[in-house]
C-alpha cells in the first residue's frame, strides 16, 4: 500500500520544538540580550543564533566512565602486530573507543547553537520587556490591510460581478457552441434540407442560453499589507558623561519598541540620531550608541538641532515626526527652563509625539530638566522614568493605546 | 540499442522521474522476487511518501510515528534541522517502523532508483527482519505499538492539562535518564494493547473513586501493596532487580497513578527500542544484503537498465564503506559495512566454501545459504551473531586488531591482530564489544529499608573495574526525583569489595 503524506501536517516537530525553548528561556533571553546589544535599531525583526552551553541541556545516563580495563577491536590495521605497544590517547580515548556508542562522541561543541526564528525572537524580547498581549499584537503583526484589485476569478460576490468580462465570455461561448449549429444550417438550407429539420436546428441555436453559471466572471480583489506612510524618528539622547552603558542600554530598547511601532503604522521610517553633550551633533547609530563623549550639557543644542533638521529635511505635510529625547536629567542654569520653552513652543507643534524618557540614578529626587519639563502640559508630549527592562513598555504605553486604536 | 531478441522484457522505468504507479510496480517486481524466489517473510507494507521537512520531523520521534511530546524530541529535532540546513549532514533515505503494517518513509526528494533502494532495503530487508528476528518476536509488539503510541500521547497531553506541562516534564526527564534500565532482560513481556491499558487505567480509577472514603483513608489499607513488603522480615526485594523503572513504578512510595503511568508508558517504549540495540549489525547487514541481492535479481531479469543500478550502486558503496581507524572521519565500526560483508560472507560459505570455511564453518559450508542465512537471522543479536559466523577471511578483509587498555599500564598494547593466532581473539572480543553491559553499566536494586527510612540501595557491579561516568550523579538525583526518599549507589568491584557510595537524599518540595 503506498499512501502520500506529503500534503499532511509539516511540523509535527513545531510543539516540541516550543517546549524546548520553553524550558531554557532564562538561557535563550540571556542570547536575545546579546543579540540585542549587537544590533541596529532597524534590523531587531530578523530570527538569530543563538547558544545554549551544552551541559545545560544535556540529558544524563548512567554510563561507563575513562579507566578501568578494556579491550577494543578496531579495523584498517596496517603496521601493528602482536604485542605493539603504543601511548594512550588523551583525554580518555575518543577516538580510540571502538564501541557503536560512544564513536559519535568526537566533534561535539560546547555551545549548542541553533537558529531562532523572528517570531521566536521577537517573542523573546517581548517578553523581557513585559510586554503585554494587546502591544504585541500590535507590534508582532498588525499591518494595515487594503485590497487591491487582481484579475478575475470564476466566483465571488454579486456586488464584484463584472458585467463586460461575464458578456463576453457569454458572447464567446454562444459563438463557440453556436458554430457547428450554424454550419449544418446553412448546409441544411443551401440543399434544401426538410423544414423539420432546419427548424429543429433554429430551436437549438435560440435555446443556446443567454448568459450560463460559467460565464461568470467576478473582479478579485486580495489583501495586501500597506503601512499608512511615511515617518520620521528623532532619537534624542544626552552622551554625557553621567550616562552609563547601561543606561543607554535601557534607551537602546526604548527606541527599537518605538522603531517597531513606527514600522507598522508607516511604510517606512527614517532615523535621525542626535546626540548631545554641551553642543549637539547628528551621528549614525554606532557612535550614537557606543561611541564615548565626555563634556558638559546643554539640552537646548539637541533640540534645537531636531527643528532645523526637521525643517530643512522632513516636511511636516510630507512626514509624520516622532521624537524620543533620552537624558540622565541632569541640566543646569537656563539651559532648562529654555529647552522647555523651545521644546513647547518650536518642536511639539512639529511633532505627533515627543516622549521624554528619563534614566535617573535614583527615583527618590526629581531631577532638573524633569521638574521642568512636567510643567508641560499637551497631549503630544509624554514623559517618564525608567529603571528597569520591564518599565520601558509602561513609558510607551500610552501611546500604543491612543494610535493603536 | 539491442532490440533484437523479443523475449527481452523492456526496463520498467528510465531515468530518475518517479510516479505513484512507478512505485507500485517496482514494490510489485520486488515483493515477487522477495517472496516468490528468496522465500522471505514479511509483514504486509505500508509506503509513506513523505517531504523532506516531514522526514526531519520522523527523525525527532527516533523511529516511531508518533510519540508523547518532550523537550528532548524539540532539541534533537533542532539538532538535526540545523545540520541539515548547514549542509553538515544529510538525510536518511528512509526510516521504516517495526510494526504491522510495516510502515516505511519515502523521501519525495529520491530519484526512481533510490526508491527502489529503499523498497527493497527497508520494505523486505528490514521488514523480514523485524517479522523473523526472536528478539523482535519476543519483546516488540508490531501490532500494538502505533495505537499504544496514540494512547501513551493521549495519556500524557491529559496530564498535561491536569497537572501542568513542569509536572509532566519532570516526571519525564527523570524517567528517561533510567531509560536503559527500564527493561525486563529476562521476563517475556506481556503484548501491548491500547484498548486493554484504557481499560485497565478506567478500572484502576474507577475503583479509587468508589473506595474513597475521607476516615478509611487513615487507617492502613490491607490490600495495600506495601503489605507484601512488610512481611519480609529480611531484605526487599528479595533479589536484586535490574529493571529500575519497574520497581520504581511498582514500589515508588510518593508518586502518584498518573505519575506511575508516565512511568510505565516510558518504560514501554524502552522495552520497544530494546532489540534495535542489540540487532544494530545484523538488521542492517540483513537489510542491505537483501536490496542488494534483490535489485540485482531486478538487473538480471531485465526489469531496469544500466543508469538505475549505476546509482543503486554507488550508493550502496557509499553504505557499505568501512573507514579505518586512523582516518579523520573515523567513528566506529560501521554497521552497515560489517553486517553487509558478514551476510555476503555467510551465502559465500555456503555456495563457494574453500578449506579454511571447511574447517572454521563445518556445519553450514556448502548448505543451502537460503536456510542458512535464515537460521541466522532468526536466531542470532549482534554479539552472537559475530560470535557464531564472523570468518577468518572477514577478519583479514577488514584488517581487525585488537587493542589492550589496561589501568594499570600507562601504555596501549595490541593483544591480538589479523593472523592465524589472532582470530579467535579477535572474534571473541569483537563480539563482547557489542554485549550490551560493554555500553550499559550493570546497576540493580539490592535494598528497600520499608521499615525505616524508606531509602534505596542500588549496587553497581563494576566490570572490570570500570567506574560510572560523571553524568552518575545528575541521574541519581533522578531516581530521588522517583522515589521520593534518600537513594544510595554502592560501587561493587569484582571481589564484591564496596568501593565507592554515591548518595543523593530527595529534593524537598
Amino acid at each position: 500500500m503506498i499512501i502520500d503524506r506529503r500534503l499532511n501536517d509539516r511540523n509535527k516537530s513545531a510543539s516540541n520544538r516550543q517546549r524546548f525553548i520553553r524550558r531554557y528561556k532564562a538561557q535563550l533571553r540571556r542570547a536575545v540580550t546579546d543579540a540585542v546589544a549587537e544590533r541596529s535599531i532597524t534590523d531587531m525583526e530578523q530570527g538569530a543564533d543563538v547558544g545554549i552551553p551544552v551541559r545545560d541541556i544535556s540529558e544524563p545516563q548512567f554510563g561507563m566512565g575513562p579507566g578501568g580495563d578494556r579491550d577494543f577491536v578496531l579495523p584498517g590495521n596496517r603496521e601493528y602486530s602482536r604485542g605493539d605497544r603504543l601511548p594512550k590517547p588523551q583525554g580518555g580515548g575518543g577516538k580510540g573507543d571502538g564501541s557503536g556508542q560512544s564513536g559519535d562522541g568526537g566533534g561535539e561543541e560546547d555551545q549548542f547553537t541553533f537558529t531562532l526564528s523572528k517570531e521566536e525572537f521577537m517573542n523573546l524580547f517581548f517578553d523581557d520587556l513585559e510586554l503585554p498581549r494587546l502591544a504585541r499584537t500590535t507590534l508582532g503583526e498588525s499591518e494595515h490591510f487594503r485590497y487591491k484589485r487582481g484579475g478575475y476569478t470564476p466566483n465571488g460576490a454579486p456586488m464584484n460581478l463584472s458585467i463586460p468580462r461575464s458578456l463576453r465570455n457569454a458572447l464567446a461561448r454562444r459563438i463557440a457552441l453556436g458554430a457547428p449549429l450554424r454550419r449544418e444550417l446553412e448546409q441544411l438550407k443551401a440543399s434544401g434540407g426538410s423544414q423539420d429539420e432546419i427548424e429543429a436546428l433554429e430551436d437549438r441555436l435560440n435555446n443556446l442560453p443567454f448568459l450560463d453559471d460559467y460565464d461568470l466572471r467576478f473582479r478579485n480583489r486580495y489583501r495586501v499589507a500597506e503601512p499608512v506612510s511615511k515617518a520620521v524618528m528623532f532619537c534624542l539622547m544626552d552622551v554625557s558623561a553621567s550616562m552609563t552603558e547601561q543606561k543607554k542600554d535601557l534607551a537602546k530598547r526604548f527606541y527599537i519598541l518605538l522603531y517597531l511601532f513606527l514600522t507598522r503604522k508607516y511604510r517606512s521610517v527614517e532615523l535621525v540620531f542626535i546626540r548631545h553633550t554641551e553642543n549637539a551633533e547628528e551621528v549614525n547609530e554606532q557612535d550614537f550608541f557606543h561611541d564615548p563623549k565626555t563634556g558638559g550639557t546643554v539640552v537646548l543644542s539637541a533640540l534645537k538641532m531636531m527643528e532645523e533638521i526637521a525643517l530643512s529635511r522632513y516636511d511636516s505635510s510630507d512626514w509624520n515626526i516622532y521624537a524620543a529625547q533620552v537624558s540622565d536629567g541632569d541640566a543646569f542654569g537656563a539651559d532648562v527652563e529654555k529647552s522647555r520653552a523651545f521644546l513647547a513652543d518650536h518642536l511639539l507643534p512639529l511633532c505627533q509625539y515627543f516622549a521624554y524618557v528619563e534614566v535617573p540614578d535614583r527615583s527618590d529626587v526629581a531631577t532638573p530638566l524633569g521638574a521642568a519639563y512636567s510643567a508641560i502640559s499637551d497631549e503630544r508630549f509624554a514623559m517618564s522614568e525608567i529603571f528597569d527592562r520591564s518599565e520601558v513598555y509602561p513609558a510607551l504605553r500610552d501611546l500604543f493605546h491612543k494610535e493603536a486604536a | 540499442m539491442n532490440t533484437a531478441s523479443p523475449v527481452k522484457i523492456a526496463p520498467l522505468s528510465r531515468g530518475g522521474e518517479w510516479t505513484f504507479d512507478l512505485l507500485e510496480a517496482y514494490d510489485d517486481a520486488i515483493a515477487d522476487i522477495a517472496h516468490n524466489e528468496f522465500g522471505l517473510d514479511t509483514f504486509p507494507n505500508q509506503i509513506e511518501v513523505i517531504a523532506s521537512e516531514q522526514m526531519l520531523d520522523a527523525y525527532a520521534y527516533t523511529g516511531l510515528p508518533i510519540c508523547y511530546p518532550h523537550w528532548s524530541y524539540g532539541k534533537q529535532f533542532i539538532q538535526h534541522s540545523e545540520s541539515y540546513r548547514r549542509g553538515q549532514q544529510g538525510l536518511a533515505y528512509e526510516i521504516v517502523i517495526n510494526s504491522n503494517p510495516c510502515i516505511a518513509y519515502l523521501m519525495e526528494d529520491n530519484t526512481m532508483p533510490m526508491q527502489g533502494l529503499v523498497i527493497a532495503h527497508a520494505c523486505y530487508g528490514h521488514n523480514s527482519f523485524f517479522k523473523g528476528n526472536y528478539l523482535f518476536r519476543q519483546w516488540t509488539t508490531p501490532d500494538g505499538i502505533v495505537d499504544y503510541m496514540v494512547f501513551a500521547r493521549n495519556y500524557i497531553l491529559e496530564c498535561e492539562e491536569r497537572y501542568g506541562i513542569t509536572a509532566v516534564e519532570d516526571i519525564i526527564d527523570a524517567c528517561h535518564a533510567l531509560m536503559h534500565h527500564g527493561v525486563d532482560r529476562y521476563h517475556h513481556p506481556s503484548p501491548l494493547s491500547s484498548d486493554e491499558e484504557r481499560a485497565r487505567l478506567l478500572a484502576r480509577e474507577e475503583h479509587n473513586w468508589k473506595r474513597y472514603d475521607e476516615i478509611w483513608t487513615t487507617v492502613p489499607d490491607a490490600d495495600d501493596k506495601s503489605t507484601d513488603i512488610q512481611q519480609h522480615s529480611g531484605r526487599f526485594p528479595k533479589e536484586p532487580q535490574e529493571n529500575l523503572l519497574y520497581f520504581i513504578e511498582k514500589h515508588s512510595p510518593v508518586l502518584e497513578d498518573w505519575q506511575r503511568e508516565i512511568v510505565r508508558i516510558v518504560r514501554k517504549v524502552a522495552q520497544y527500542f530494546y532489540p534495535q540495540g542489540l540487532t544494530k549489525v545484523m538488521n542492517e547487514g540483513w537489510a542491505t544484503f537483501w536490496h542488494y541481492t534483490l535489485l540485482n535479481r531486478l538487473y538480471d531479469k531485465g526489469l531496469v537498465d544500466d543508469g538505475f543500478m549505476f546509482e543503486v550502486l554507488q550508493s550502496h558503496t557509499n553504505v557499505v564503506t568501512q573507514l579505518p581507524y586512523n582516518h579523520r572521519a573515523y567513528s566506529g565500526i560501521n554497521p552497515y559495512a560489517l553486517g553487509f560483508a558478514m551476510m555476503r560472507d555467510l551465502r559465500r560459505i555456503c555456495e563457494k566454501p574453500d578449506d579454511e570455511d571447511r574447517h572454521w564453518f563445518p556445519d553450514i559450508a556448502g548448505g543451502n545459504w537460503l536456510e542458512v542465512m535464515d537460521f541466522a537471522m532468526r536466531n542470532f543479536k549482534d554479539e552472537s551473531f559475530i560470535a557464531q559466523y564472523l570468518s577468518p577471511k572477514l577478519i583479514r578483509e577488514f584488517h581487525l586488531f585488537a587493542i589492550a587498555d589496561r589501568a594499570d599500564d600507562d601504555m596501549l598494547s595490541v593483544s591480538e591482530i589479523h593472523n592465524e593466532q589472532g582470530y579467535r581473539e579477535v572474534r571473541r572480543l569483537l563480539s563482547r564489544q557489542y554485549n550490551r553491559d560493554t555500553n550499559v553499566p550493570d546497576i540493580q536494586i539490592v535494598n528497600y529499608n520499608y521499615r525505616r527510612d524508606r531509602s534505596l540501595e542500588l549496587e553497581y557491579r563494576q566490570h572490570r573495574n570500570r567506574p560510572l561516568n560523571k553524568e552518575a550523579k545528575e541521574v541519581m538525583k533522578h531516581l530521588a526525583r522517583l522515589w521520593g526518599f534518600t537513594v544510595t549507589l554502592n560501587t561493587v568491584d569484582d571481589s564484591g569489595k564496596v568501593k565507592e557510595t554515591l548518595s543523593v537524599e530527595a529534593p524537598k518540595y
